[in-house]
């Protein structure tokens, strides 16, 4: 089990959904191919800390929260956000 | 970190003796003279450069270091492990192989490395203990029978013998699963893969091992890759698109090598950084488990996609049991109890009989996931650089093949034509190989 430091309290990893590293989208009207392959695609995937967004299913938002992927230990978790990184 | 003495005090074999063939007769005769074996590869110390460092010791950084000497006669050739050779997906996996991919590029691909799997043992004069016993993948939905008719198709047209199968002949071929289309998830149909099967994981490691040590490979465990040595790239250090890779910096040293070869899968991203190379891929533990051992009942490899497990009876009677890869990215290999739960849930969906079996073990491995669940090959924007990435849940199939088209790109200094569908530019140019309906869970 792993408890995430929701915004509504701690919940288990399985309660939610997982989205993924947090990125934020370029405009698709003025960024170039190469920024957005890099949005698509490309991610950091360290091994220790890394900020990424979640989905909690049961309050239906978005947030993000930094977990440490080599401990699982957590820190910062935020209010809820847009699904892409924006406040909501 | 130091070589613990025990390791280096092993018999030293002479270069060129080769490894004593393995045979019947020699099998006997050890018995009864009680004499011990010699050591497989042989210790040697770790020089300052070689022609090419491959970084990873599993079946894919052994692969391409046994057909770079053996195809190729590049022979000054070393492989980095951290730890020891196979302790990484290699030694974890649970050993299906099989070519029934989605794709025409995929299905080429995994199918030459089937040819190269049906020759090994007597290639590398080691009893791989592969078993050709049939793969089978369950339909529950009329989605699931879709996508299963069009990827026998598919693998008709290349030549792979992959047919979809009735829920009576599902029943004929294993008895043990419930057709009768009672359950929760009934059994529609299945593609039936005949050429699909198991071999011996660790052999394979063992048997390229000691392949690649007798053309003159050096394998250096317990080395762990702390960067890479670049100059001219746009980045810090050098690194980065432009530049080239001038060696690599060890626990144990620095060395010089003009090509260096990512071969981490879970550690892919990690080393592909210190080299400023960014990949589209993330690092998700894979959960296996396995059954004490009971008659042998069950004669095929069974996946369920919905369910999303499979099983296998291995040789000694433990089912070994699969699933997809965790729901968040991590480098832990801890495992959870969510897996074992949701595991025992769908296999006894499956096959009702088994409810009394008991899990002995249950273990994780890490697995570099790519978006389209097809692998990264090849070379990049750091002149040098080689990545043989991306092998998701899927790369134990693959490692012959993959050494072999490694070997020849670094020798040729060209990407043969049946890993060019998987060089990293077509996340640049959207040309992805989209196999997540033949690959999604995790064997
Ligand atoms: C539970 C499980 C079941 C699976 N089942 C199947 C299956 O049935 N069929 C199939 O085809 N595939 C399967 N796979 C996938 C398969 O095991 C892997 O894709 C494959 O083993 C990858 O091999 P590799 O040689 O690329 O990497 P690995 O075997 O993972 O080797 C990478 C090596 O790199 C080393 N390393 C990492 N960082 C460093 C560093 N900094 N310096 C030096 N060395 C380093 C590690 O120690 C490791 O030994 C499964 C995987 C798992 C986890």
């Amino acid at each position: 089990m792993l408890l995430v430091p929701t915004p509504f309290g701690p919940r288990n990893a399985s309660d939610l959904r997982y989205v993924g590293e947090a990125t934020s989208r370029p405009d698709p009207s003025t960024t170039s191919p190469e920024a957005w392959r890099d949005y698509l695609y490309l991610e950091h995937n360290p091994a220790g800390w890394l900020r990424e967004t979640w989905y909690d299913r049961v309050n239906r938002v978005y947030f993000q929260v930094e977990r440490n992927t080599a401990t699982n230990e957590f820190r910062n978790p935020t209010m809820p956000v847009a699904k892409h990184g924006k406040k909501a | 970190m130091a070589t613990p003495s025990s390791i280096v005090a092993g018999a030293r074999r002479k270069l060129g003796a080769g490894p004593p063939r393995y045979s019947a007769a020699g099998l006997v005769r050890k018995g009864l003279s009680g004499d011990s074996w010699p050591r497989v590869w042989r210790d040697v110390e770790l020089k300052s450069s070689y022609d090419v460092v491959i970084i990873g010791g599993g079946v894919h950084g052994l692969a391409t270091a046994y057909y770079l000497a053996t195809n190729h006669g590049i022979t000054d050739v070393a492989v980095l492990d951290k730890a020891y050779l196979g302790s990484g997906g290699s030694g974890r996996n649970t050993a299906i192989v099989r070519s029934n991919y989605l794709t025409p590029e995929g299905v080429a691909f995994y199918d030459r490395s089937l040819t190269l799997y049906n020759t090994m043992a007597t290639d590398l004069n080691l009893n791989v203990m592969f078993s050709e016993r049939g793969h089978m993948t369950l339909a529950h939905t009329d989605g699931a029978l879709r996508t299963m008719n069009w990827r026998a198709e598919v693998n008709k047209l290349q030549g792979i013998d992959s047919s979809v199968i009735d829920p009576t002949e599902v029943g004929k071929l294993a008895p043990s699963l419930d057709v009768s289309g009672d359950s929760r998830y009934p059994i529609l149909g299945a593609l039936y893969h005949p050429p699909g099967g198991t071999i011996r994981h660790d052999a394979v490691v063992w048997g390229y091992a000691r392949g690649a040590d007798h053309r003159g490979v050096e394998m250096h465990q317990k080395t762990e890759v702390l960067d890479i040595l670049c100059e001219g790239g746009s980045g810090p250090d050098g690194k980065g698109p432009g530049g080239r890779v001038t060696g690599v910096r060890t626990s144990r040293g620095d060395i010089s090598a003009p090509i260096v070869v990512n071969c981490t899968a879970g550690w892919a991203s990690l080393i592909s950084d210190m080299a400023g190379v960014k990949l589209p891929i993330h690092t998700r533990p894979l959960q296996a488990a396995v059954t004490e051992p009971v008659k042998v009942f069950l004669p095929t490899v069974v996946v369920s996609g919905s369910l999303h497990v499979y099983v296998s009876q291995t040789d000694r009677g433990e089912l070994v049991f699969g699933a997809s890869v965790d729901p968040f990215n991590n480098y832990n290999v801890g495992g959870s109890l969510e897996f074992t739960e949701e595991l025992a849930g769908h296999v006894l969906e499956l096959m009702p009989g088994i409810s009394k079996m008991r899990l002995l073990r249950q273990w994780a491995g890490l697995c570099d996931m790519t978006p389209d669940y097809s692998p990264v090959m090849g070379d990049t924007d750091v002149d040098g650089f080689y990545v043989d990435v991306g092998w998701g849940t899927y790369g134990f199939k693959a490692g012959p093949v993959s050494g072999e088209a490694m070997a020849e790109a670094i020798a040729t200094r060209a990407m043969p034509k049946i890993i060019a569908p998987f060089h990293i530019s077509r996340f640049a140019t959207g040309e992805l190989v989209g196999e997540k309906g033949a690959a999604a869970v995790g064997h």
